[in-house]
């Protein structure tokens, strides 16, 4: 069938949970309708990556951007654009600030300054199709690794190539591959380590639902390489559109003949499973998570020696690692390794999310620097406001204050600065975010996600909670700054494993950069953003009450006392500082003010709160 | 499908070429059918057809076809207009099917302008 024209819808998880199927749906059967059916072909895609702007459908081959697509746009879209080829304005980008709508995709400032290695195939093949893949270069890498390279000349290619783990420590993969490869064993494994656990993170998830075949040709170079002949996808069950896609791209792959036995006639046999995890944050552990597998409590141990799935020689990488193996192959280690910085070659994909425009998945060389991807790229901080810090890494990363924002993002630039890199979660934090309450959150997230086996971890977290939560309650005291340092430190010594060895850095990362946020607590009882309801409170200025009622009639606590021409006034007593009186006070009148640190001042009496209006 | 070998990963590429290059945006050549409402009423539909028909009789996978609106130039529709890679575009005036095959054979395949059709050299894009 000859199109003309390809409707690339995203059926990424995001886009779905915002509507994508019923706009699929709608634009099969308006095309229907119109009678186009032999001229636009509607495709389903993974995640084109700008994924606040759900539902998107990208036409190809012009590359016109549409976002936030609703139903009732459907008719009006198929009949200017794909029957009278004027494509329609009001349906696309337009940039934070401006008004002029931007109609290609590639001109847009989020996907002009990507770069695409391990997203190559994002919004441009179906994943559940793998002719499509195969069309753009697939499996090509595996047959030239089979036929023309020997496993060694492949460890050399991806040691030369500079790539190192994407899921967190950035051990260099051609290493791994080789210590592995040393070992002589009949039964060896290769794992793709799927468990994407850390909050706003889905660059792992996004790929794989992008394009699984991509993971797979990977892993079965990697297999080759070491000399295993089983691989496992270990992908949480959290993630169920990706194990759908995973599945079917594993069958289709075996139906080829480029998964099973003697695969390209080379001799080389490898199969892959895929194994469904829990959701435990732990078995992103690598020691872990061969445990799970072993079908036993993942709980990490001593290394070394080695981590192994049933005491046989096992690799385990992240799923952009192995997804970013096959370039390599095709394109050669040194085209790889001019990219990026001297320590950190080739690409990184990072999921943006928090207080920013263009949250969602960006993929870019190691070397750029934060300021190009918050602000470039990501289009900067909503409603006009400061950005205050981005957390890099997840709860194993740490917060980076807006000094440092023209760091390149590198592995050892980030450790500099007390952060990681991670998997590559970017959480965007803007000014009326309260740090101590950020650094909480973290804590409170990995002492749920501790698996208990070392006290330093399991104890050491909730004793950081318990002084975070008395520091944000107004309880803070003199020494705690110095106590939440050293229980850090002394938790990152004591751990096991690189849950309990990082889980102190959003702490330990806001006390360096943020210490006087800390100090406007503890010592002024002061939360600096607002945010810690014990230590603020509502006040509503006399001189500006118009006595307007939206805010009386808003409060959930029944707190406001006033009338028609009374001036309103907070009862302090029945006040929860929930905020609402404050957003809803009209800006025009600006009566209600929060305050902190500073006691509230007395009401009006009684009789001084008839409102004198003033012609 | 039975197992693959070396060759087919070719075979199965060639095949879809032409849907991948139209994804890409990157083909050699591209044909634009001017569809505004006075080139749909004076016959750009068909002239359409015959195009798409010739991609697929021809099997040509490098040649995209698309449509934009009205060229302005409503009194000589339907009207074509065809981009060469790194070549002006040259835009022609008063088609019907048969002289629609013809363009595409001769300047689109053959890279050889059909002057009898031509009106110029040049174009105006929609942005």
């Amino acid at each position: 069938m000859v199109y003309r024209a390809n409707a690339m819808i995203c059926t990424c998880t995001n886009c779905i949970s915002n509507g994508a199927l019923k706009i699929k749906d709608a634009l099969e059967c308006e095309i229907l309708n119109r009678g186009l059916e032999n001229d636009i072909q509607v495709v389903p895609t993974g995640a084109s990556g700008l994924c606040v702007k759900g539902p998107i459908v990208i036409v190809q081959p012009d590359g016109i951007f549409y976002q936030l697509l609703k139903k009732e746009d459907i008719p009006y879209l198929v009949e200017e654009h794909f029957l009278k080829g004027r494509p329609v304005k009001s349906l696309m980008y337009v940039p934070p600030g401006e008004e002029v709508p931007i109609p290609r995709m590639r001109d847009i400032p989020f996907f002009k300054d990507q770069r695409l290695i391990a997203l190559r195939n994002r919004g441009v093949i179906d994943p559940e199709k793998i002719e499509e893949y195969i069309a753009r270069d697939g499996y090509r890498a595996l047959a030239k690794a089979l036929t023309s390279m020997s496993p060694e000349e492949v460890i050399t290619a991806i040691k030369d190539s500079g790539l190192r783990g994407r899921g967190g420590a950035g051990f260099p993969t051609g290493r791994k591959w080789e210590s592995r490869k040393r070992v002589k064993d009949e039964l060896k494994y290769v794992i793709c380590n799927a468990d994407e656990g850390d909050p706003g993170a889905f660059m792992d998830r996004s790929i794989i639902e992008a394009d699984p075949h991509s993971i797979l040709e990977g892993m079965a170079i990697g297999a080759y390489a070491i000399g295993a002949s089983q691989g496992y996808v270990y992908v949480r069950s959290e993630y169920p559109l990706a194990i759908e896609r995973m599945t079917v791209a594993v069958e289709q792959a075996r139906e080829y003949g480029l998964l099973g036995e003697d695969i390209f006639d080379s001799g080389f046999n490898f199969d892959v499973q895929i194994f469904k995890g829990a959701g435990a944050f732990v078995c992103g552990e690598t020691t872990a998570l061969v445990l799970s597998i072993e079908g036993k409590p993942p709980e990490p141990r001593q290394r070394p020696p080695r981590t192994e799935l049933w005491a046989k020689p096992t690799v385990i990488n992240n799923v952009e690692t192995w997804a970013t193996v096959p370039v390599i192959i095709n394109w050669g280690a040194k085209w790889f390794s001019e990219i990026g910085t001297e320590t950190s070659k080739g690409t990184k994909v990072f999921s943006l999310a928090g207080n920013i425009n263009n949250a969602g998945l960006v993929e870019v060389p190691m070397g750029i620097t934060l300021r190009e991807i918050i602000y470039d790229i990501g289009g900067g901080i909503p409603d006009g406001k400061k950005f205050k810090a981005v957390q890099t890494g997840g709860p194993s990363g740490g917060c980076i204050p807006a000094d440092l924002l023209d760091l390149p993002v590198d592995y050892e630039r980030l450790a500099e600065v007390g952060s990681i890199m991670g998997s590559g979660g970017m959480i965007v934090l803007d000014e009326d975010t309260c740090i101590v309450d950020i650094a909480r959150y973290f804590i409170r997230f990995t002492n749920d996600e501790s698996c208990g086996k070392c006290t330093s971890c399991r104890e050491g977290s909730e004793a950081l909670l318990e002084v975070l939560d008395r520091i944000c309650n107004g309880e803070g005291e003199e020494g705690d700054i110095e106590f939440l340092e050293e229980l850090g430190e002394a938790i990152i010594d004591a751990s096991l494993c690189g849950l309990g060895q990082s889980l102190p850095n959003p702490v330990l990362s806001t006390v360096r950069h943020f210490k006087d946020e800390y100090e406007a607590h503890i010592k002024d009882k002061r939360c600096p953003a607002y945010v810690c309801k014990a230590l603020i409170s509502h006040y509503i200025q006399p001189d500006k009450c118009e006595a307007c009622l939206i805010c009386l009639r808003n409060c959930p606590a029944e707190a406001i006392i006033g009338g028609k021409n009374q001036i309103h006034v907070i009862d302090q007593s029945k006040c929860t500082n929930c905020g609402t009186c404050f957003d809803v006070c009209p800006t025009r009148f600006g009566a209600v003010r929060r305050l902190s640190g500073e006691p509230v001042p007395a009401p009006p009496p009684p009789e001084e709160r008839v409102l004198v209006r003033v012609k | 499908m039975p197992k693959i070998k070396l060759d087919d990963l070719d075979s199965i590429s060639e095949k879809i070429k032409r849907i991948i290059l139209l994804r890409e945006g990157a083909g050699r050549a591209r044909v634009i059918v001017h569809m505004g409402t006075c080139g749909i009423a004076a016959g750009a539909r068909p002239v359409m057809n015959a195009v798409m028909e010739e991609i697929e009789a021809l099997d040509v996978k490098d040649v995209i076809l698309t449509i934009s609106s009205c060229a302005g130039l409503c009194s000589r529709e339907p009207m074509m207009t065809v981009e060469l890679q790194d070549e002006p575009p040259v835009k022609y005036v008063d088609l019907t099917p048969e002289k629609a095959r013809r363009i595409f054979v001769e300047h689109v395949l053959g890279g050889k302008i059909v002057t009898d059709y031509a009106l110029a050299l040049g174009t105006e894009r929609a942005f």
